[in-house]
């Protein structure tokens, strides 16, 4: 990226960009904030419902199956899921460092490391909505007790499904975003355009996510 | 690579374009399709919203006037409405409840969301932004489009649910469960609902796609030496209105998604403890709360109400300024102010819930944030005034219309002082006051806004004039119509006249106010048919109007006014002019007015 070198450069006297980034960036960080609402929205309204409920069920119970391990494992299998988010994270970093260098070779193996991450945590999101699914646990039914062992009100699973799921709608439009990044790095589109900033646009996406998932697997998985 | 040359590359492609000459299209290869349906062209997708805006300102409108016949007149039996309608909306010459209810949601929808967000902000922040801040075109114009289309095909399922067989949907436009949340409540809460909250989603994707555009274009995209205390009001404006949107929608949204789950998918967000007298059944759902939509519905809501708001004072400061040949007094409060208001709008949602059982110490502090709003109101207010005072006034339809505004907005802002009380707000409350209030500030404010930016800006849109002697007879009906069908209701409303009524007559207390009823209904009728006027004039004049001859016919210091008289796409022929001071040196140094690309004379005085 080309950086300004005059000495005062006025950023905010016009004819360039106040934050020197090209438009489309700005744009991905106004929209981030505005899906930030979105997800708050949600989260708040969680938590509104939750606090002013009796019980609720104690997650340490409800999610302590491993596939082919069985169950009895408190929340080893959520660990995994965000631990591979995380990486995920990482070998974005990386890609999106690569494209800084024009190295289109490793752009290509980083971001499919990427999409392979996002992969995988769909894969997990959908082992465990199956399996809590064959627990009896749905939209509108509840199978677990609350912690006291009184009875549940369903909307420990209505938020659950929700939420959960409006995420992992995200990381699977993270992923098809990574896919198309990864089609135009291996058609030389950015090579031709002499810059890798698309790769950069979806990077933020990506970690965006990746955020948001922190704050969900907090608000149902620890607390 | 650096924004700059993304954009460089991006007008060199322009310029290209416009290097053929003015006329812009005699040697481009646009097809009907490019150029009037899928146009990338900043201005004919304002010219889409705007149209668009006005077939829906008809359809809102035409449903006022027939609820209105039922208030005004609901003895009175008109077999040939029923004709016409059908006999969901008229039975045995009478507008039948469910069809009231429906018309009086459907309207509500309609004019706040589809006619003063999207035709108000949609129309000028398309048009004027680029133009004003000395841009090309958008930032991203493939996605200005996809905004328009988005609204486009939010419009058309808000239209088809019209004709569902169980009707549109009835339950007021702010659709609070359980009532939307149940279909089997009300026959206007079944697939009526559904349409409606898609039509939603789309529009929020629309308003989402759009603002992101417009701050994207205010910020990146301004000419060189156009920096932020050198932009026009407008432009401000429309920037916050920008940001409230893209803010304040998304909470929207979740509260939908998570309707629609409670409508279809068996989940109880909203829901507990039901009992339905139509089916004689109890609900299973328990533990939600219909609260939670309220607070969900009026985060948005009220900066909703500030989105309507704020481009109208944008562009009413800039037609008052022009048209009084004076500077814009208090340039930087009005930034601040507008500023403030924004800030604002996002906190104070919950006077819209003094009545809802909201914990009176809240109350009390929305109270105070709501009644700050006076402060920064009030200074616009002053500095419109101030603008005026001692002006060399030249009184054009757009002018009287802008004025008309700030009468308005003093009008129905003072009420609002009222309202925002908790403790008045327990009288007041779903009264005609509330009614009278907020269509008096937002509705026809905002409307008397709207028109005075068509009819300053009509020039630049299509390179004629509209017809004055109509302009003039349709302001005066409007504003004279307003103050008669409005100000009554504040009377209605404090005798405790509640809204959403069917049928007052019935009513012994409300008995006596038929007479006025009838009044306002029939104002509004004549008012209805003035609008019409209006739509008739615009149609006309954009073929057979008074062509304008010269480049700036207002002596108007803005960019707009430096281009051809029916600028291309791309808007400026070769270079992109450069700004040297701000927007409203009107009557400086005994010049009448000193454009923005004017540089700085050695011995100009200080501003």
């Amino acid at each position: 990226m080309q950086t300004a070198t005059t000495a005062n450069p006025k950023w905010w006297n016009g004819g360039k960009s106040p934050f020197n980034v090209e438009y489309g960036k700005l744009m991905m960080w106004y929209f981030l904030m505005s899906d930030a609402f979105t997800f708050g929205a949600f989260l708040i309204s969680y938590g509104t419902i939750r606090f002013s409920t009796n019980g609720w069920p104690d997650p340490n119970v409800v999610f302590q199956s491993f596939p082919f391990l069985g169950s009895g494992l408190p929340l080893m299998f959520v660990s995994l899921m965000t631990f591979i988010l995380i990486i995920s994270s990482v070998t974005m970093v990386l890609a999106v460092k690569a494209g800084h260098e024009n190295n289109k070779q490793k752009v290509v193996t980083n971001l499919v490391w990427t999409i392979i991450g996002g992969i995988a945590f769909l894969g997990c999101q959908a082992w465990e909505w199956t399996h809590l699914h064959h627990e009896g646990a749905w939209w509108g039914a509840n199978p677990f007790l609350n912690a006291d062992g009184s009875q549940s009100s369903t909307n420990f699973t209505n938020y659950f499904f929700t939420i959960t799921g409006f995420h992992g709608f995200h990381v699977f439009s993270g992923v098809i975003i990574n896919i198309i990044m990864l089609i135009m790095t291996l058609n030389d589109t950015f090579e031709k355009r002499g810059h890798y900033l698309m790769i950069e646009k979806a990077g933020l996406y990506w970690h965006f996510v990746d955020l948001v998932w922190v704050f969900v697997f907090t608000c149902f998985y620890l607390i | 690579m650096s924004n700059e040359a993304v954009l460089q590359a991006e007008s060199v492609l322009a310029t290209h374009h416009d290097a053929h000459g003015e006329h812009h299209d005699h040697h481009h290869q646009e097809t009907f399709i490019s150029k009037y349906v899928f146009s990338m062209d900043h201005k004919m997708i304002a010219k889409q919203f705007l149209i668009t805006g006005m077939v829906w300102a008809v359809i809102g409108g035409l449903m006022s006037v027939l609820f209105r016949l039922q208030l005004g007149y609901p003895d009175t039996s008109f077999p040939w409405l029923e004709d016409l309608l059908g006999k969901f909306w008229v039975e045995k010459g009478h507008i039948t409840a469910q069809g009231y209810y429906a018309l009086v949601t459907t309207h509500g929808t309609v004019l706040v969301f589809f006619v003063l967000t999207a035709g108000l902000s949609g129309t000028f922040a398309n048009f004027l932004i680029p133009l004003q801040v000395g841009a090309r075109d958008m930032a991203s114009p493939f996605m200005n489009m996809l905004s328009y289309w988005f609204f486009f095909a939010a419009s058309v399922v808000m239209v088809s649910s019209i004709f569902v067989e169980t009707g549109p949907f009835s339950g007021g436009w702010t659709a609070y469960p359980p009532l939307s949340a149940l279909g089997d409540a009300s026959p206007g809460s079944k697939t009526g609902m559904d349409l409606w909250l898609v039509a939603m989603a789309l529009f929020v994707v629309s308003s989402l796609l759009g603002g992101l555009n417009y701050i994207a274009t205010v910020l990146n995209m301004r000419t060189k030496g156009m920096s932020m205390t050198r932009l026009p009001l407008t432009i401000w404006a429309l920037f916050f209105t920008a940001v409230l949107g893209v803010l304040s929608f998304p909470v929207l949204l979740s509260g939908f998604i998570l309707l629609i789950f409670d409508r279809n998918f068996g989940t109880s967000f909203y829901l507990s403890d039901i009992f339905l007298t139509t089916t004689n059944t109890a609900l299973p759902n328990e533990g939600g709360s219909a609260i939670l939509f309220q607070h969900l519905f009026w985060f948005l809501g009220h900066p909703e109400v500030y989105i309507i708001l704020l481009p109208a004072m944008g562009m009413v400061s800039e037609i008052l300024s022009v048209n009084s040949r004076k500077p814009i007094f208090g340039y930087m409060a009005m930034i601040g102010s507008l500023f403030a208001i924004a800030i604002l709008a996002f906190l104070v949602w919950a006077h819209h819930m003094f009545v809802t059982g909201l914990n009176p110490f809240l109350g009390s502090i929305f109270v105070l944030l709501t009644l700050l709003i006076a402060v920064p109101s009030a200074i616009k207010v002053f500095n419109w005034l101030t603008t005026l005072w001692r002006g060399n006034i030249r009184f054009t339809p757009a002018m009287m219309f802008a004025i008309g505004f700030v009468s308005l907005f003093i009008s129905g802002g003072l009420t609002g002082i009222w309202l925002g009380n908790s403790a008045l707000d327990i009288h007041l409350h779903d009264t005609y006051f509330v009614i009278a209030h907020f269509h008096i500030v937002m509705g026809v404010a905002s409307m008397f806004g709207m028109f005075a930016g068509v009819y300053h800006w009509y020039p630049k849109m299509y390179g004629r004039y509209l017809n004055t002697s109509l302009g003039y007879i349709h302001f005066w009906i409007s504003i004279v119509g307003a103050y008669l069908i409005f100000w009554p209701m504040h009377y209605e409303g404090l005798a405790g006249m509640p809204r959403r009524y069917y049928d007052y007559s019935i009513w012994e207390s409300f008995k006596n106010f038929g007479e006025l009823n009838r009044f306002i209904s029939t104002v509004a009728m004549i008012v209805f048919a003035a609008q019409l006027l209006f739509i008739a004039n615009f149609f006309y004049s954009i073929w057979k109007g008074r062509k304008v001859t010269t480049l700036n016919p207002y002596g108007s210091n803005t960019l707009e006014w430096t281009t051809p008289i029916n600028p291309g796409h791309g808007n400026w022929v070769g270079e992109i002019p450069e700004v040297h001071r701000w927007p409203y040196d009107y009557g400086k140094d005994g010049k009448e007015y000193t454009s923005q690309t004017t540089p700085v004379g050695a011995d100009e005085s200080h501003h």
